[in-house]
């Protein structure tokens, strides 16, 4: 009798488990192949179908150190463009980014694709992250 | 017209590339018979200025295959991935004598000397293989024209100019020989093989 209790405990947990995974893998999911199309029409090409932008021009977004440094200025550079000096993998650039022109939930898609190609692992940003992150733009 | 196909795959072994562009049949008499030519299409003399501020142009090119394309270094659209496939063309042929690229601004007000250097030396640029030429706006797009390729001025498009990406394959007689879309690595990798078979060629009229 203990014993079925036990499994019965058991299974419910790895079945409660198992489905919050799978549920935010589901998110993840949704995001990231979102994001990839957002980032085949408005960002490759310039920054190049492997993320390995163009020499000394256009920055990589390989550097999975540099994501991170820039993580909470993403979504504002995303939506805003860029001028001025940016240092990625040890180099500066200092060309001219325009606005993309996307919606919050493309920007936290894209993001997501980003971060989780070209060698990077920064997992899911919502479009909730991004919308606070809107919100703390100079 | 069978016949005439037939005719020229059975010209030789060796792959030609076709002459684009508008022909004009000359009739011209030469000791005392008629002789009727074709004369093809060709890129006419200029005369501008590259991204070392030195005075470059056609006459610089007469024994040289080249490759053309338009752009501009502000561009946000096409010219990255552009200047991308050209890094290719440039890898593959730097150390050839007589292979050439020239890239004409089509922005001269913003583009100046300085910073088309700039942008060559980002680009990793260096030597003399790869120009990137500045000229006078009319004469630029009236040459883009004889490149068969259009541009123009378009403030609705992204950077203020709109331009085709084609990269134009030149032979030593100044005849356009091949137009690749430039955003495309697979067009791309058929100019490479291409300037191949246009040096292979003959030196003929």
């Amino acid at each position: 009798m203990k014993i079925r209790i036990i499994a019965c405990i058991c299974l419910l947990l790895s079945a409660l488990i198992y489905s919050c995974q799978s549920d935010s893998s589901i998110e993840f999911k949704q995001y990231y192949s979102a994001g990839a199309l957002v980032y085949k029409s408005h960002c490759q090409n310039c920054h190049g179908i492997k993320g390995e932008g163009l020499a000394a021009l256009i920055p990589p977004l390989t550097d999975t150190s540099a994501l991170k440094k820039y993580q909470t200025k993403l979504p504002c550079i995303i939506q805003n463009g860029l001028k001025g000096k940016i240092t990625v993998v040890g180099k500066d650039f200092d060309g001219t980014m325009p606005a993309a022109g996307l919606a919050p939930i493309e920007i936290a898609q894209v993001i997501t694709y980003v971060g989780n190609s070209f060698g990077n692992k920064l997992g899911v940003v919502t479009g909730d992250d991004v919308g606070v992150a809107l919100g703390k733009c100079n | 017209m069978l016949l005439l196909l037939s005719a020229c795959k059975f010209n030789g072994d060796k792959k030609t590339l076709p002459i684009y562009g508008n022909r004009t049949p000359v009739t011209k008499t030469v000791n005392g018979q008629q002789v009727t030519d074709t004369v093809y299409q060709s890129i006419p003399a200029f005369k501008f200025v590259n991204q070392y501020g030195d005075s470059v142009g056609s006459k610089n090119l007469q024994h040289d295959i080249y490759v053309a394309d338009f752009f501009f270094t502000t561009c946000p659209s096409i010219c990255p991935i552009m200047q991308r496939n050209m890094l290719a063309v440039y890898n593959a042929y730097k150390d050839t004598a007589d292979v050439k690229i020239i890239s004409y601004t089509i922005d001269p007000k913003h583009d100046t000397v300085p910073i088309l250097k700039k942008y060559a030396d980002k680009l990793g640029i260096s030597g003399n293989s790869w120009w990137f030429l500045l000229g006078d706006k009319e004469t630029v797009y009236q040459l883009a024209n004889n490149y068969l390729v259009g541009v123009s001025e378009d403030k609705t498009a992204p950077g203020g100019y709109m331009h085709q990406g084609y990269f134009v394959l030149i032979d030593k007689q100044q005849h356009v020989r091949g137009s690749y879309d430039g955003t495309d690595p697979k067009q791309v990798d058929q100019l490479i093989t291409d300037i191949k078979t246009l040096k292979a060629e003959p030196v003929s009229k």
